[in-house]
């Protein structure tokens, strides 16, 4: 992204008479063309302030009690009445994306290093573009086939061995409480819940990262390889000492962007979350994220403040991926070369 | 059959651990060879595994949804639960909710591109401005879609149209392409040398005719790809249309103006369908899901790699 300074005027007042006609329109097309630009800011602007102004009501209601309670009652008929505490979606948002990309981040650095170190030059580009196919799959054929394929099985050669097997006593108590309650948790082998929902996220992300990661280890300069080669270095010594080093910044961008995909993610995660609104007891329990609360209810909201409860939400939401989106950014352009 | 790959799936990822454990171990050791064996092992696999992830889901969508492709699908219109039916209105739902979106996307992309390659570098404030946009831009390009939903059932059914709607659903849709275009846009003009633009000033052209008739057209092949890219995003966007196009049994579409073409109510769309057909409980709506996803499938990596196919072309010649 060079910047170009000194552009020559290209205004047509440059001229002694006006050649063409044209040039009348010229303010109005550069008016136009800024007014696109501004279009951009006013979307993002637009989506905090109605997402500000849309979850206004709940988060008044509700104030600290909406991000530290798990209970999500839209039912006015039951006792207590309506009430919305968003905890257990935001917690199942951090913690699927995390395991998510703690599944997929070392499997995208192993694929990046393949298609740039190992894989023979007939194989590199059709396995290059194998992988970029993988990124453009919608999100909702990861949910159907996570849903149909992967659930199943996932219930049949995982969960339910696992539910049927008791930690030895001889691993200690303490085993066996923290296997209960912190693994298993309310483990249903239907091959839905945390785990499962992160899993269909890692294989959804670990495309994109991959993708990336190759593009940054091809800005490498060949020679800066070459000569670590030269002194004797095998592949592994490579690329932990020249190529990630070398990339460092913006490959933290890049995981970072991988991340703000698993916290966004919809369709993925609703077909296979499990959709319980508590907090999840272990990585096999069912659970929630903020972006399958949304997708499952909204349309369905029963009382404004259900409508409201869910776009506060989403402001959440946007708070979080915000953040992580500007630090990739962040680090990202600041690789790129200037 | 499914298990038994499952299984395969199983024991290669235990070598993966395995390899991993291998290459630290070697570390721990200082056994170079050792754990560079450990570390190819596990490039090697990790490489596998996602080769085998794709043929995966591409398998068991040809599996599940081929067997169900068939003329009906694309000429009758989505079923009650029991009856024969097809796909019809939600293919046409899609592509139309889709080409309106499109539509508003490449204006608004392309003039917004222009802007930050042509006009923000001119002066030391619009630059300013420039590079905010450029950030905004960027952070929009990966926003979760399921809030650019939100921020159009707000901001456009709940205050203008005021019930779901299919316009709703495809600006949804044109905000998600925006930054695609806008970034291609921006990316393919600063390639363009600066004597093209001297060119057109030599000619006394205007710097609008100079930017639509000279660069504009120098650009297009970079601009096609991009549009190409934002219509593969979007063609199977289904979080923004949950609420927004929502999804309608028949067939709305018609050529009536003042019903915006029938995209001016709930319109139906194969993400929607596919969403709810694969949540129900009957096997004729689910085995019409699958044929669902299959054509999204088919058509965004159909348009993916007539992007690679495009845009590999000037490199040969």
């Amino acid at each position: 992204m060079t910047s170009v300074p000194a552009e020559p005027p290209l205004s047509g007042r440059a001229q002694s008479r006006p050649v063409s006609r044209g040039s009348t329109f010229d303010p109005i097309f550069s008016f136009l063309c800024g007014a696109a630009a501004t279009l951009l800011l006013a979307t993002l602007t637009g989506v905090m302030i109605s997402l500000v102004i849309g979850g206004w009501p709940a988060l008044a209601k509700f104030g600290v009690g909406f991000l530290t309670s798990t209970r999500w009652n839209p039912s006015p008929d039951i006792a207590g009445g309506e009430f919305y505490g968003g905890a257990g979606p935001i917690l199942g948002t951090l913690i699927t994306a995390f395991v998510a990309l703690v599944l997929s981040l070392p499997i995208a650095i192993g694929v990046a290093v393949f298609l740039t170190e190992f894989c023979p030059r007939v194989l590199r580009r059709p396995i290059g573009i194998a992988v970029e196919l993988l990124a453009g799959v919608p999100s909702i054929v990861y949910g159907m086939w996570g849903l149909f394929v992967f659930a199943p099985l996932f219930s049949q050669i995982v969960e339910t061995p696992l539910a049927y097997w008791t930690p030895p006593p001889a691993l200690g108590p303490g085993f066996a409480d923290f296997w209960n309650n912190g693994v298993i948790g309310d483990l249903v082998p239907n091959g839905s819940g945390i785990l499962a929902a992160s899993i269909i996220l890692a294989i959804m992300i670990l495309p994109f990262m991959a993708a990336t990661l190759r593009e940054l280890f091809l800005t490498v300069p060949p020679k800066v390889r070459e000569s670590a080669y030269g002194v004797g270095c095998t592949p592994l010594e490579v690329v932990m000492s020249v190529t990630l080093p070398y990339v460092q910044r913006s490959a933290i961008g890049a995981v970072m962007l991988g991340l703000g995909r698993a916290l966004g993610e919809t369709m993925a995660v609703t077909f296979i979350i499990g959709n319980a609104h508590n907090f999840p007891k272990g990585l096999f329990s069912g659970g929630s994220t903020i972006a399958s609360t949304i997708a499952n209810e909204f349309a369905e909201a029963t009382t404004p403040l259900h409508t409201s409860a869910l776009i506060a939400l989403g402001l959440i939401l946007f708070i979080i991926t915000f953040a992580v989106l500007a630090i990739a950014r962040t680090l990202l352009n600041a690789q790129r070369p200037a | 059959m499914a298990a038994m790959a499952g299984f395969g799936v199983l024991i290669l990822i235990a070598l993966l651990v395995l390899s991993a454990g291998v290459a630290g171990f070697g570390l721990l050791l200082r056994a170079r060879k050792l754990a560079n064996l450990g570390f190819v092992l596990f490039c090697v696999g990790g490489a596998v595994l996602a080769l085998a992830a794709l043929a995966a889901i591409l398998g068991s969508l040809l599996a599940n949804g081929f067997g169900g492709l068939n003329l009906a699908v694309f000429t009758q219109d989505t079923p009650a639960p029991g009856s024969p039916g097809g796909l019809r209105n939600a293919i046409l739902g899609s592509i139309a909710m889709c080409v309106v979106g499109m539509l508003i996307a490449v204006v608004v992309g392309v003039l917004a591109g222009t802007w930050l390659a042509e006009y923000s570098p001119r002066t030391r404030w619009t630059a300013a401005y420039g590079s905010v946009v450029r950030f905004v831009n960027d952070v929009l390009l990966s926003a979760p879609s399921i809030l650019v939903g939100l921020f159009i059932y707000e901001a456009l059914i709940l205050l203008v149209i005021h019930h779901f709607s299919g316009l709703a659903g495809a600006v949804a849709l044109a905000l998600l392409a925006v930054p695609v275009v806008t970034r291609t846009t921006e990316d393919v003009l600063r390639l363009q040398s600066k004597q093209l633009r001297e060119s057109g000033a030599a000619l006394g052209a205007p710097v609008w005719i100079t930017i639509r008739a000279i660069l504009w057209r120098a650009a297009s092949g970079g601009m096609i790809t991009g549009a190409l890219l934002a219509f593969a995003r979007i063609s199977g966007e289904t979080a923004p249309l949950l609420f927004t196009a929502l999804n309608n049994q028949f067939n709305g579409l018609n050529w009536q103006i003042q019903d915006g073409f029938g995209l001016n109510g709930p319109t139906a769309n194969i993400p929607v369908v596919i969403f709810n057909y694969a949540l129900s409980a009957y096997d004729d709506w689910r085995r019409l899901a699958w044929v669902g996803a299959l054509i999204i499938a088919i058509a965004v990596l159909g348009i993916n790699i007539l992007v690679r196919v495009l845009s590999a072309e000037p490199k040969r010649s």
